[in-house]
């Protein structure tokens, strides 16, 4: 089967007068259609540059990008892309925001519209259609970024630590609600994210990076019994904080200190 | 209407009086000034051929208003404003965008738009008349001078400093450049743009008056400046005060706007 997506040996450096920041180096991975990652690393090992090259925002050095086995360039895949902050835009209401991709694609017909509205009304928004972001809470303003992104029905969805502006509680349960809404609509999803457990809770497999420049350190399947059941329940099942310490012990292991110690010159 | 406790309605009320007292207080200053100018003028104590007063200001506009003569030279001086307001306006917008489009000229540029920005314009309207002779081109100019190297500048830098992720959200949605600018840039810096025209308007009318007082035979320039030879005085002061009035107009007029934007 061709994977979904398909990275080898991917390097990427930023250029500046300052001088040059390798970001990440020799990364290979593939991704199958259905399947959730989660990326985890320090800060600024290069998770973010990592979707922006998925996404096409920046070119590779060297190595390639495949989707359904097609290079990036030549790809028709549709992909979704999550900043980090939901940069919802204050001067228009949330229908009008959550719209901004397809009135950019040009792409605002009736069955669109209709189709963003059935977003809006599935996850909750609906009421607050004609509302302006600011009249939004912090766990409403990310779902209207994901329905945002969904609106351009993507096959492939990058999430950037999308829950990271959240309070502990509400991060739960938009964890909940959106990684269910990904799993329904059986997109093919990677997440990046900080929090370990957050990882653990969402991903069948996850990509571990080392510090600057990122290298992958493990990539760790986690499967759980009953198949996909939802992150609360995960949170709660024994095997948890047995992939919880793994991935905490990739990540502190001392090759990677040691790196770190040199990249900090 | 919701149910206020005691607390509230005292702070209300407490406000609501501090309101009224501004409000007196800045009409007994209006009038203690009139009443002093008056007073001191009718005393003696200062010569009202060369200081004028209240009263023969008033006895001035009269007569000006008689012979219809007072609302040409505000009508023209009103006229000219407006006319370098939008051109400063839509000077600046577009200056500010094709900057933005072109980092390389807007590089090459910036030495020379700091130059021009703070050089005194003044010194330009004498050229300007030679150039452009003794009318209303040579004014308008001169206002539009004053204002907008200043609002391309502005407007340059609040462009720029947008924020880079809301860039790349317009990127990741599939849209260009071009779309960055109606979609973020320019509905994003109406705040910016608004605060921008309240410089503006006060500029221009700086503008309009150099211009009036080198190269008009019409407005409240050149009546100050003809009041001022002809030792007219009371014109002169009159002008002052109708300009006054034209300035707080103008102010509450682009007020207004942003408050119906809002
Ligand atoms: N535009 C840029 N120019 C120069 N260097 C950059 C640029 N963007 C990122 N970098 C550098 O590249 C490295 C990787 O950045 P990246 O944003 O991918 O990290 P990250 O893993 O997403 O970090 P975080 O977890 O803090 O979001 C960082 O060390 C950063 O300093
Ligand atoms: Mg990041």
């Amino acid at each position: 089967m061709i994977p979904k997506l398909e990275i080898r040996a991917l390097s990427y450096s930023y250029h500046t007068m300052a001088g040059e920041t390798a970001a990440l180096s020799n990364i290979s991975f593939t991704v199958d259609t259905g399947e959730f990652i989660a990326v985890v690393g320090p800060s600024g090992c290069g998770k973010s540059t990592l979707l922006s090259l998925i996404s096409g925002l920046l070119r590779p050095d060297t190595g390639s990008i495949r989707i359904d086995g097609t290079p990036l360039s030549e790809s028709a895949c549709r992909i979704g892309y999550m900043l980090q902050k939901d940069h919802l835009f204050e001067w228009r209401s949330v229908l009008q925001n959550v719209s901004l991709g397809l009135e950019i694609q040009k792409k605002l017909d009736a069955p669109h519209r209709e189709y963003v509205l059935s977003l809006l009304n599935a996850y909750g928004l609906f009421p607050f259609a004609q509302a302006r972001p600011s009249q939004l809470s912090g766990g409403m303003r990310q779902r209207a970024a994901l329905i945002r992104t969904l609106a351009l029905e993507p096959d492939l969805l990058l999430l950037d630590e999308p829950f990271s502006a959240l309070d502990y509680q509400t991060r739960l349960s938009v964890c909940d609600d959106i990684s269910s809404i990904i799993r329904e609509q059986k997109k093919t999803a990677i997440l990046i994210t900080h929090d370990l457990s957050e990882a653990v809770s969402v991903a069948d497999r996850i990509i571990i990076l080392s510090r600057r420049p990122g290298r992958i350190r493990k990539i760790l399947p986690v499967s759980f019994p009953g198949g996909a059941v939802s992150p609360l329940k995960r949170r709660n099942d024994a095997a948890f904080t047995a992939y919880f310490n793994e991935v905490w012990n990739v990540l502190q292991d001392p090759d990677s200190a040691l790196s770190a110690r040199g990249g900090a010159l | 209407m919701k149910q206020q406790t005691i607390a509230q309605q005292e702070y209300v009320r407490k406000q609501k009086r501090r309101q009224k007292t501004v409000a007196a207080l800045r009409i007994f200053l209006f009038a203690a000034l009139l009443a002093a100018w008056e007073g001191s003028a009718r005393l003696g104590l200062i010569d009202d051929f060369i200081f004028s007063s209240p009263s023969r200001v008033a006895a001035c506009l009269v007569s000006m208003t008689g012979d219809g003569s007072i609302f040409l030279h505000t009508g023209v001086t009103l006229a000219e404003t407006l006319a370098s307001f939008f051109l400063v306006t839509a000077a600046g917008i577009l200056g500010a965008v094709l900057l933005w489009a072109s980092p390389d000229l807007s590089e090459i540029l910036e030495p020379y738009l700091v130059m021009l920005n703070s050089l005194p314009k003044s010194a330009l309207a004498p050229i300007l008349i030679v150039w452009l002779g003794n009318n209303v081109k040579t004014i308008i100019v001169a206002a539009v001078s004053v204002a907008v190297f200043g609002s391309i500048l502005t407007l340059r830098n609040g462009f720029a400093c947008a924020d880079p992720d809301q860039i790349r959200l317009i990127a990741s949605l599939g849209g260009t450049r071009r779309h960055v600018l109606t979609k973020v840039l320019l509905p994003g810096s109406v705040p910016l743009i608004i605060s921008n025209m309240k410089v503006n308007i006060g500029l221009c009318l700086v503008g309009v008056i150099i211009g009036e007082f080198l190269a008009a035979d019409k407005g409240l320039g050149y009546l100050i400046i003809y009041g001022s030879q002809v030792f007219k005085m009371d014109m002169v002061v009159m002008s002052i005060v109708i300009l006054c009035l034209v300035c707080a107009v103008l102010y509450q007029g682009i007020a207004l706007l942003e408050r119906r934007i809002r």
